[in-house]
């Protein structure tokens, strides 16, 4: 059975290579199914670690709670106007929902900073001490503010790499220098280590921390004292964020005295929701890039289809010579199906090699992050075997239900 | 021992729409291993059929066969494929070789359906052709070959997997006579030397002066088998 297998596989080539031009136009569908499938893939996957990548920088296990309540279509309304989320749900929360590692909030506002003669508008974000561990912060230089800042509402500010470039001169040391927000001075104390894009595309560097105590009493100039932008939670394991969200919905509409009727007047999101809102996007593509793939597949299998039926036509009385002298149902079957899946391999084997290709360049011209996996070309190669089989089953089946005599006499 | 070949009221019918042709009708015939047996009739009498039918290719409509004992109207397709490959040589009018495909290894192509290793295969395709007189052709294509030779070519894969049957219906109706004889003298070989069985169909007295025993065929029916070389024959032969 090896030998014959082998010179099977032998005589396909040989007789595909008689008919370059036929081959390679049955060929073509493949090719292109296989190419687009390996862009696509490859695009969709880096697309999707990019993604991943932003929004592990959000810190790691996420829960973030914003005041007001979500709208029909899950866009987050009414951010700002409403006041119902304060320090005290936030205490309350670490305290009642054990799941939560820490527990912190933040608020935040635009406002213009001056250093000597050089002036930035950025978000100035009031904070608990636990945020920066929650957001997976670090630094480049100094450190955290603490406790007793917080406490003593003093005026220190850490600040993030995009605000240093634009406040301070290269070589200057941030660090120990005296900045003004809002006109009131604030001692640097850290330099926030680069965090790159968000998972929604934003700066993440443009930022500046100030303690939120002093936030409150001395830049803000908040109405409702205690009142907070969001509040920020992290757990210990991935699978405890829905469960921990859950909990903290039911401290929070119980704090908040919410009638069983009454809609959330606060809204939940998790690093994972956020993550699955990214993903959507190049989801999206992938199907509309999968729909075309699929389609030049199932084109090019029909074509490789048609090309054998046609060879069988041509070859019928080859077919009856090797019935003639011995040649079993399954001979003859086999004989074709290794004809289509040598033109479908060969075609796929190209395909592979264009949409490699086709990454690349999206990689070099478009800028695009791309990621081509051994899964996926193996996944392309086994798909066009199978596309060779499938479409080859027909012709070949046909093939060995001649009848030794009819073949032999076809004209 | 039977006979090599038995047949008994062989009937072949075919329809075509409404129309029935009775290619064979009830026809009898017995033939011993070694025999040489030249089939002869008019056109349109039956003789192809008859040789489809003793060649597995086909199966009688009604009337038993047996080859080497075995009833050949109860064996499956796979089974015919295997008596097709191991124990009967064809060689047809048209030569039937694959085209754009080596001498050797359209010679080869009976082992290939045996699982052989190729090495025995070329082994033995190579010896083949040389009993035809075509050492150092193997590479030729059949487009590259004489008539004759592309004949030789197909009695060398009829022998090669060396069958205890070789049919040959008209092997030389598309040669020159030169070429038949050449033809003629190797099966005269095969027969005598290697006591293969040789069933012949043929047109040409010359041709058919080959064979021991001469079989005529009529409407499908045997209508004379007479021994041509009595001094000679094997066995005598019932009319
Ligand atoms: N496949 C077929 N379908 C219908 N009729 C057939 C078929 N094959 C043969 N016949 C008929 O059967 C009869 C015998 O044909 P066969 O080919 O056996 O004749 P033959 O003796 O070999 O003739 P020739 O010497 O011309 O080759 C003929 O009348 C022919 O028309
Ligand atoms: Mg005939």
């Amino acid at each position: 059975m090896p030998a014959f297998i082998l010179l099977t596989v032998l005589t396909a080539i040989r007789v595909l290579g008689r008919n370059r031009l036929r081959a390679g136009l049955t060929m073509l569908g493949i090719v292109i199914g296989v190419g687009a499938v390996i862009a696509m893939v490859s695009i969709g996957e880096g697309a999707k670690a990019a993604v991943a990548q932003r929004v592990a920088s959000m810190g790691t296990n996420v829960i973030i709670v914003l005041p007001g309540s979500t709208t029909v279509g899950g866009v987050h309304g009414g951010q700002g106007g409403a006041v119902t989320l304060t320090i005290s749900d936030g205490m309350d929360l670490k305290k009642r929902v054990p799941l939560l590692r820490d527990t912190g909030w933040a608020k935040r506002d635009v406002m213009q900073i001056i250093n000597g003669n050089k002036n930035w508008n950025g978000p100035v974000n009031g904070i608990s001490p636990s945020y920066l561990t929650i957001r997976d912060w670090s630094f480049a230089s100094g450190g955290p503010f603490t406790q007793q800042d917080v406490d003593t509402a003093a005026r220190v500010a850490l600040v993030g790499q995009t605000v240093v470039e634009n406040l301070f001169d290269a070589g200057e040391e941030p660090v120990g220098a005296v900045i003004r927000i809002k006109n009131v001075p604030f001692r640097v104390i850290g330099v926030l280590a680069p965090k790159g894009q968000s998972a929604q595309g934003s700066d993440q560097d443009d930022i500046i921390f100030i303690p939120f105590s002093t936030a409150e009493r001395k830049v803000f100039g908040t109405q409702f004292l205690g009142s907070v932008g969001a509040l920020f939670a992290s757990t210990e394991r991935v699978e405890d964020l829905v469960p921990a969200s859950d909990q903290i919905r039911e401290t929070l509409r119980l704090r908040h005295r919410l009638q069983p009727q009454q809609e959330d007047d606060f809204t939940i999101r998790t690093q994972v929701d956020i993550g699955k809102v990214q993903e959507g996007t190049s989801e999206t593509l992938t199907v509309m890039l999968f729909a075309i793939a699929s389609v030049s597949l199932l084109v090019g299998g029909i074509g490789i289809m048609n090309i054998l039926l046609v060879s069988v036509t041509e070859r019928t009385r080859e077919i009856g010579v090797r019935m003639a002298v011995g040649a079993k149902r399954r001979h003859i079957l086999m004989q074709f199906l290794i004809e289509a899946m040598t033109l479908s391999l060969v075609g796929g084997c190209i395909g592979i090699l264009f949409g490699v290709l086709g990454a690349r360049l999206a990689t070099v011209i478009a800028g695009w992050p791309t990621i081509i996996s051994g899964n996926t070309v193996a996944a392309a190669f086994a798909f066009s075997v199978a596309v060779g089989l499938f479409f080859g089953l027909y012709p070949a089946d046909k093939a060995s239900r001649l009848n030794p005599i009819d073949a032999l006499r076809y004209e | 021992m039977p006979p090599l070949i038995r047949c008994e009221d062989i009937w072949k019918i075919y329809r075509l729409g409404d129309v029935e042709v009775h290619a064979l009708r009830g026809l009898d015939l017995s033939i011993e291993q070694g025999e040489f047996v030249a089939i002869i009739g008019s056109s349109g009498s039956g003789k192809s059929t008859l040789m489809n039918i003793l060649g597995c290719l086909d199966q009688p409509t009604r009337g038993r066969y047996w080859l080497n004992g075995i009833d050949v109207a109860a064996l499956q397709n796979d089974q015919l494929a295997d008596i097709r490959n191991q124990e009967i040589g064809f060689v047809f009018q048209s030569f039937n070789l694959i085209p754009r495909t080596s001498a050797l290894e359209n010679a080869q192509l009976p082992l290939f359906y045996r699982g052989m290793s190729l090495r025995e295969q070329r082994a033995l395709a190579t010896t083949a052709l040389g009993r035809v007189g075509l050492q150092g052709r193997e590479q030729h294509y059949p487009a590259q070959l004489s008539g004759g030779q592309q004949q030789r070519v197909a009695i060398a894969r009829a022998l090669v997997t060396s069958p205890s049957l070789l049919l040959a219906d008209e092997p030389t109706g598309n040669l020159d006579t030169e070429s038949s004889r050449e033809i003629m003298t190797i099966l005269d070989r095969l027969n005598k030397e290697q006591d293969i069985t040789i069933i012949l169909v043929t047109h040409e007295a010359d041709i058919a002066a080959y064979a021991e025993r001469e079989v005529v065929i009529k409407d499908g029916r045997v209508l004379t088998d007479r021994n041509t070389k009595p001094g000679v024959s094997l066995s005598p032969t019932e009319a």
